[in-house]
């Protein structure tokens, strides 16, 4: 070992050298790929500063070191001539390495985080449109009666999307245009299927395909088997927790078919069939109010961002 | 006072404290598991101070039980084409029917499931009555909270697994009463039912947080738990006639010491 005969280890004097040098090489590099001019900048660059770094690294063996200044200056009065006075910069070089190892830690954790916590709440966010549902021909759906309509939303998901609709056709409207009433079977206190209030005739079931199952009900009211809701031939509330009128569907006829559109969410309804007045909303989960001061409760929901 | 020991004594002894010392040297894990589980308690607490060990053990058996019953589930809402049925239900009615013993470790983990959360109200309502919640031990009763949350969420997703009417309406309702909350809720039904609805992804993202996110967070949040208990020890009951803060025969608590703290819990710290 040298003279020194302590423990410390032996680092060479600051130099910004290194970065230069770095650059230069960098530099050289780059001109490779562009133009031999970048190149033999890069190459210039380098091969100062590399022995500008060498004369800085190797000082302390060719010459006496030069007096370093001490970042900041020892202003203890007490301190003992000629003893170990060590003072440490204000912001020391093992506090920048922690501060760096902390950031760039950090700085992975949120690399590896942030796409891991988009991918587990995006996708129940995004792209979740349904198709529109064809009901089939419009013969199907006899004046002033509800027919069950069971479809696949997603067909290529199969049974888990089966969905449930209440289809009445009201008869032409005063306009002539045809008018359906079409509820969606999900009771809007907490979701369970809503049922018809009257037998449901198995052998009158019609099947169309694409997976529709069409059955025809007498029943003009619903009820709703998990809490009491009971609702009557417009999906208004008449007994029970629901706190809203039952969802319904926009729709169109193609072709002599019926087409589900997509689902909204009612406050109330006046009037009967043809001629009701729908106080329409955007879709929101079952049991959030819609209208009234209880809807301020509930001022964006996902339906009115995402569509 | 005590025996001379024979030399064969010592030679066992020394046989059977030499790997033990090995692993000590090097890991602490003797040393460890001494100020772990051979602590000072005070000397009137009774059973009631074991519903925590008893949650814990339930617990345990839940986490043993999942995992096995892991190896056979299958977690997919899709209609096997042959028999008509979801593969869900029908892997469950496959374990439930047909593997040896199947019956035995699905209802383990199906009532085991009610146990635990049993145990976790009574440990809860002991450590309420018992005043245990106090100073120092706030972030036990707080952690243990968040058990208690974590632990009914495990209620929560692990019901929908079977996949049959019950499993799924059940469901659909703690969906939208989570959706009814203010402002967030029909954001965090969304978020729960994997879209407007429950759909083909929706049974696999529960099965995921039934089995990998929620128990990791009842570990973690179990080992802090623990740990709180054996730096501060076990809390005398109201009603002790030691004095609080004190241990037959030894000196006053120092000065500073806050009273109801028991003091000598097996060296905290």
């Amino acid at each position: 070992m040298s003279d020194n005969g302590n423990d410390t280890p032996h680092l060479p004097g600051p130099s910004l050298w290194p970065i230069a040098f770095a650059i230069g090489v960098a530099l050289l590099l780059l001109g490779l790929v562009i133009s031999w001019l970048v190149a033999l900048i890069g190459a210039i660059v380098a091969v100062v500063f590399g022995l500008l770094w060498g004369r800085d690294a190797t000082g302390e063996v060719r010459a006496e070191a030069p007096p370093i200044q001490p970042e900041t200056p020892a202003d203890d009065p007490g301190a003992v001539e000629g003893a170990v006075q060590e003072t440490l910069p204000g912001y020391t070089r093992s506090r920048f390495l922690e501060a760096s190892l902390i950031g760039l830690a950090g700085g992975m954790g949120a690399v590896l985080t942030l796409p891991v916590l988009g991918f587990m709440v995006l996708p129940s966010f995004t792209n979740v449109e349904e198709d529109e549902a064809d009901l089939g021909p419009l013969e199907n759906f006899p004046e002033g009666q509800y027919v069950i309509a069971t479809y696949l939303a997603v067909p290529a998901q199969g049974e888990v999307t089966r969905r449930t609709a209440f289809v009445r056709n009201n008869g032409p409207t005063d306009d002539g245009e045809p008018s359906f009433t079409i509820l969606y079977s999900r009771c809007v206190h907490l979701g369970c299927p809503v049922q018809p209030n009257g037998p449901i005739d198995e052998t009158a079931m019609t099947e169309i395909e694409g997976g529709v199952e069409l059955r025809p009900v007498l029943a003009q009211s619903f009820g709703c088997p998990c809490h009491g809701g009971q609702y009557d031939a417009e999906g208004n509330r008449t007994a029970g927790p629901p706190v809203r009128s039952m969802d319904r569907y926009t729709f169109s006829i193609r072709n002599g078919r019926l087409v589900l559109g997509e689902l909204y969410a009612v406050g109330n309804v006046s009037g009967a069939g043809a001629n009701a007045t729908i106080s329409r909303y955007p879709w929101s989960v079952p049991g959030t109010h819609v209208d009234g001061v209880s809807a301020w409760l509930y001022p964006i929901v996902p339906s009115q961002v995402t569509g | 006072m005590a025996k001379v020991k024979t030399r064969r004594q010592l030679a066992v002894e020394t046989a059977v404290l030499a790997p033990l010392d090995w692993i000590d040297e090097r890991t602490g894990a003797v040393r460890g598991t001494k100020w772990f589980l051979f602590r000072n308690v005070p000397r009137d607490i009774s059973w009631a101070q074991t519903l925590g060990f008893a949650t814990l053990i339930a617990f345990a058996a839940q986490a043993l039980t999942g995992a096995i019953l892991a190896m056979y589930y299958k977690p997919s809402s899709e209609i096997d084409p042959t028999t008509g049925k979801p593969i869900a239900y029908a892997s469950i009615e496959h374990i439930t029917s047909e593997l040896t013993l199947g019956w035995l470790v699905r209802g383990m983990h199906r009532w085991g499931a009610s146990v635990f959360v049993i145990l976790l109200f009574l440990h809860m309502g002991r450590v309420f009555l018992f005043g245990a919640y106090k100073y120092p031990r706030e972030l036990q009763w707080i952690t243990g909270v968040l058990l208690l949350v974590t632990g009914m969420l495990m209620g929560f997703t692990g019901y929908l697994l079977p996949w049959d009417q019950t499993a799924y309406w059940a469901t659909v309702v703690g969906i939208n009463l989570n959706g009814t909350a203010p402002f967030a809720g029909p954001w965090l039904a969304q978020f729960l039912a994997g879209g407007p609805e429950i759909g083909a992804d929706t049974l696999a993202k529960w099965y995921a947080l039934h089995m990998l996110l929620i128990p990791g967070a009842v570990i973690a949040l179990i080992g802090v738990h623990l740990y709180l208990v054996t730096r501060l020890g076990v809390v005398s009951p109201p009603w002790s006639k030691e004095q609080a803060g004190r241990i037959r025969g030894e000196a006053p608590a120092p000065e500073g010491a806050r009273e109801g703290l028991v003091r000598g819990s097996g060296g905290g710290d």
